[in-house]
């Protein structure tokens, strides 16, 4: 599998991503500019957390106008698997790619610490690898994770089991205290309509190899390759 | 030239904990007649036109392409003669 991870301007955890990707996971990855034009051939794109462009004006905002990413939006339309993580996240929403906006954290602090998500929705192509309703300790690191959409697109992705993760405490309750950012109904990560697409503000990248003490985000790259797997075999025949 | 003087405020019902913290701090200092107070951006933006309805179609799209996420922030402008 051939796996891509933008590199924008001000990303920092594009080389975290790629070396889970290829160190950890055993696949091919190969890191793409914000200025290139073409994902040349990717399975998959990774759009890796960081400050793009400073988080000027707004997080994500300039970012989304970067030259790759009107090929990352051609790639979504096909079907292609994009995962946006933290600033990838937030990238995704201002490309229009998920439904939604980022508002400051409630408390205004930025927020770096280990929390947990509850897995509500097993069935997608970044979470097969889990159990539904299993508890994934994972650190989140951002200002700005606080998820906003009109109480319309709220409940059309409540409907369409489109919300992937909610923010939990450790036995997987899903309570205000467990909710770091004021985020609304707790989202942590969301999913395109289609299926194709996740945006998630914890990072799997920094908890996917024993000596960091953590693997609980190995699952997600799991199942991105599990996926892809059986999208092959299932064309082959 | 023509200055567009852009405002771009959360949408009403939409929670701005920065403002509230202004708000108390406000309070703190004794204006206790403070109900509300929002935070917002203002942006300043030469447009090299002198039609004045040419220099508002571009302002209007800068806001609705870049300037303003539509979920979250409303917009209002002001178009000043040099």
């Amino acid at each position: 599998m051939n796996i891509g991870v933008i590199v924008f301007p001000g990303s920092n955890c594009d080389r975290d991503c790629a070396h889970v990707v290829s160190d950890v996971i055993g696949q091919s990855v190969y890191l793409i500019w914000h200025q290139d034009t073409s994902l040349r051939g990717m399975d998959a794109v990774i759009l890796p957390g960081g400050f793009s462009y400073g988080d000027y004006l707004r997080t994500g905002a300039i970012a989304h106008l970067s030259p790759i990413m009107e090929a990352v939006k051609t790639f979504a339309k096909q079907g292609g698997l994009v995962l946006g993580i933290c600033n990838g996240f937030q990238i995704l929403l201002e490309a229009g790619l998920l439904p939604g906006a980022m508002l400051r954290n409630q408390n205004l602090s930025f927020i770096c610490e280990e929390i947990y998500v509850r897995v509500e929705n097993a069935d997608t192509p970044f979470t097969n690898h889990c159990q539904p309703g299993q508890v994934l300790q994972i650190p989140i690191a951002h200002a700005e994770g606080n998820y906003y959409t009109d109480p319309i697109s709220l409940s059309s992705l409540q409907a369409h089991a489109q919300v992937v993760f909610r923010y939990c405490d450790k036995e997987g309750r899903v309570t205000p205290e467990a909710n770091p950012n004021g985020s609304l109904d707790h989202i942590a990560g969301l999913r395109n309509a289609a299926g194709n697409v996740l945006g998630m503000m914890p990072h799997p990248e920094r908890c996917s190899e024993s000596i960091l003490s953590n693997t609980d985000g190995l699952a997600i790259f799991q199942s991105i390759v599990a996926s892809m797997t059986n999208r092959s075999s299932t064309l082959a025949f | 030239m023509i200055k567009a003087k852009i405002f771009v405020t959360l949408k009403e019902g939409i929670l701005d904990p920065q403002g509230r913290a202004v708000q108390q701090s406000l309070r703190i200092l004794g204006f206790s007649s403070v109900d509300d107070v929002r935070i917002g951006k203002f942006l300043e933006v030469d447009v090299q036109e002198t039609d004045k309805s040419a220099a508002e179609i571009q302002v209007q799209s800068m806001c609705e392409r870049l300037l303003v996420n539509p979920v979250i922030e409303n917009y209002r402008y002001e178009l000043l003669d040099p």
